[in-house]
């Protein structure tokens, strides 16, 4: 398809739904805030000026463009597809987090908001608030889960440094969810001159579709280097999914190319079967949690179900609800990696490529390598390496029976 | 059904008073305790129970009525389990109505249409969903209405003049006028300021007006009874009965609707 923008920019439809899927269910407080940010944010986009300050931002402070590149002793190993990487890890921060966080906190600027809540997992989304909080000078709440807090101490280091609050949440299983949970509290008891800028595709409308947008220049990128490397478009994409942002802004650009395959990874945790998992659309239904319609992990009673991952960016029982509507039109392929193939693969990149992968991406790898196989030699794949191990370096140590000192950072 | 609700309302308003709307969580701590404490209440003077259904994400709930959900869970409860307390009271007990509220993903698992059915089979009268504002409420709506079932919207201090008359025109039985932008169990942010807000919502709506979030003493009840048709209290009850027991939480709603009860005087 010659023209990507018309049929990727059609949904949502104006209700936010991407087909059966989205929506806004929120308490009838936050309704009249959703529409607000809604109409703020259409004005935004049309507006040059701050696609200009955004893209000034982007280049100078996040360093984009990100690089697209050969991992060249990986495909090697594998003896299949040429696998690339699209290395988002690079960006200031170390993850794909930072592109969402500069759109919707220059949005915030634009709206006059001064104190900025986020919900955090890994920490990454966090720490790409907290930062550019700091860079525009504005109070920043950073809602985790005491859980997460544990597994992920450089990072919330890292927040406080940067002048924000991070607020441990112990409620229902202290992860994700639970940050959501409480960030979404927070947002109805301040909804006057709070912005909350959610880290993935999910939450209610204008988020899924918002988030996109910001991380699609993931994607635009990717697509331009990838034909001027190799002059023609990838057979596949894949990316790995916790609520669905780095995957959705890789693959926006590519979904109106029909010939690129485009592949999700979640997480498997001890392995679908045993129950121990985050992977939505692989073993959840469809529901309604934080403020859309999406699958779900969720008991015969329609309560959520815990997820389990030894990675804290995936650990969430949700997806991105255009995660879920391109599963069941069959655009997208949902797959899942366990805890240890995600170590395995872990160390095995650090070992060929020199890159220490962050635990998310580690769960493409895997599948990264099959399809390479599957594809042979002819085959093109972009895998998005999201961001850097540096936060992970306690869990995998702890995953691997070694000890080293917790005191210190990074 | 709309009807027990119209004249629960009717008959206070007759006597210059209005309506004490008390909150349980169904199943909190077990179903025994929790069906007797149901029963109880309407001898206790409480004229509508709004019957917590838990929810593992209760996005709008403060931690009493969180942890509260998190023991009806664990001691067994479902929808199913909820609707046959529901069931058990009517038994008994036919005019006091009786309004579910929770959130739409349980609903929604088991069927709008299902639910539906089955919660006017056990008795109840209506229920208050709180992530599903009007936008995205028709489908459970339209199963409500073939029943006769009130969805009774929420209005907030955020629910501005152009979205008012939308929230609610499609609400049936009552408007629950939720009096502060916050969770429950959260503090009342002005005291006294409920006035307006009631006027408000009274020129746009004919229904009775209710108020909830952040009463919690008898004190503050018979303030907001001063201008509402009626008056929710959730947490302060939920509290009660978990730290000092049914007995103890029969005796503060008592006096709390003691303080609803107090005539106008016109
Ligand atoms: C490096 C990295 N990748 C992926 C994720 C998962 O989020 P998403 O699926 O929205 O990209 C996270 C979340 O914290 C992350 O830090």
């Amino acid at each position: 398809m010659d023209n990507p923008t018309e049929t990727n920019t059609a949904f949502p439809d104006e209700n936010g739904r991407f087909g059966e899927f989205g929506g806004r269910y929120v308490a009838e407080t936050l309704m009249p805030p959703i529409l607000e940010l809604e109409k703020a944010y259409e004005e935004a986009k049309a507006d040059p000026t701050f696609q200009e300050e955004l893209d000034y931002f982007l280049t100078h402070y996040v360093g984009r463009p990100s690089p697209l590149y050969f991992a060249e002793r990986l495909t090697e190993d594998t003896g299949g597809a040429k696998i690339y990487f699209k290395r988002d890890e690079l960006n200031h921060t170390g993850a794909h987090k930072i592109n969402n966080c500069m759109g919707q906190l220059l949005l915030a600027k634009r709206m006059g908001k001064k104190r900025i809540i986020a919900e955090t997992g890994a920490g990454q989304h966090g720490v790409a608030t907290a930062t550019v909080a700091a860079r525009l000078g504005m109070e920043c709440i950073v809602y985790m889960g005491a859980v997460d807090i544990v597994r992920q101490k450089p990072n919330v280091f890292r927040m406080r440094l940067l002048g924000a609050e991070v607020r441990a949440v112990h409620s229902g299983t202290a992860t994700l969810k639970d940050a959501m949970n409480e960030a979404l509290r927070d947002w109805v008891t301040n909804v006057g001159d709070t912005f909350y800028c959610i880290g993935t595709v999910a939450g209610p409308h204008p988020y899924p579709a918002m988030v996109r947008d910001f991380q699609a220049v993931i994607g635009r990128e990717a697509k331009q280097q990838i034909l001027e490397a190799e002059g023609r478009l990838p057979d596949a994409a894949v990316a790995c999914i916790g609520g669905g942002s780095n995957a959705m802004g890789l693959f926006h650009e590519f979904v109106p190319h029909k010939e690129v395959r485009l592949i999700g990874v979640e997480a498997a945790g001890k392995g679908v079967k045993s129950g121990l998992h985050a992977a939505s659309l692989t073993g959840g239904t469809p529901g309604i949690l934080h403020g859309n319609r999406t699958y779900l992990l969720q008991d015969e009673h329609g309560q959520i179900a815990d997820a389990h991952s030894i990675s804290a960016g995936l650990d969430y029982p949700g997806i991105g609800p255009e995660h879920s509507y391109l599963h069941d039109i069959g655009r997208a392929e949902y797959v899942s990696a366990t805890d240890d193939e995600a170590l395995h693969w872990f160390q095995t990149c650090a070992r060929l490529e020199g890159i220490l992968p962050a635990l998310e991406p580690s769960h493409a790898l895997p599948r990264t390598v099959d399809l390479a196989k599957e594809l042979g030699k002819d085959g093109l794949i972009i895998m998005n390496m999201c961001g850097r191990g540096d936060k992970d370096v306690f869990t995998i140590a702890d995953a691997l029976g070694e000890h080293i000192s917790e005191g210190t950072e990074g | 059904m709309t009807h027990r609700i119209d004249q629960t309302f009717a008959a206070r308003k007759a006597k210059g008073q209005a309506a004490f709307v008390a909150y349980m969580m169904a199943g909190d701590p077990d179903r025994t305790v929790s069906q007797a404490f149901l029963n109880a209440l309407p001898e206790a003077g409480v004229d509508i129970i709004e019957l917590g259904m838990p929810f593992t994400d209760p996005m709008a709930d403060g931690p009493v009525i969180e942890n509260a959900g998190i023991r009806a869970r664990e001691s067994g409860t479902t929808l199913t389990s909820i609707l046959e307390m529901a069931a058990e009271f009517r038994k008994t007990n036919d005019t006091t109505p009786i309004i579910v509220m929770g959130y739409a993903n349980p609903l929604h698992h088991m069927g709008y249409a299902k639910f539906t059915a089955a919660a006017k089979a056990a008795g109840v009268d209506g229920a208050i969903i709180v992530d599903l504002p009007p936008e995205e409420d028709s489908e459970l709506r339209t199963a409500f209405e073939t029943h006769d079932l009130a969805l009774i919207r929420l209005a907030t201090p955020t629910t501005d003049a152009e979205r008012l008359p939308k929230v609610v025109a499609g609400t049936k039985g009552f408007v629950y006028y939720v009096s502060m932008t916050g969770i429950t169990g959260a503090s009342f942010a002005q005291a006294g300021s409920v006035t307006e807000q009631v006027t408000r919502v009274r020129a746009a709506s004919n229904l009775p007006v209710v108020v909830g979030f952040g009463v919690k003493t008898p004190e503050r009840a018979r303030e907001v009874a001063k201008d509402a048709d009626g008056v929710v209290v959730g947490t302060a009850i939920v509290k009660t009965l978990h730290e000092d027991g049914p007995d103890a939480a029969l005796a503060l709603i008592r006096t709390l609707a003691e303080a609803v009860h107090t005539p106008r005087g016109g």
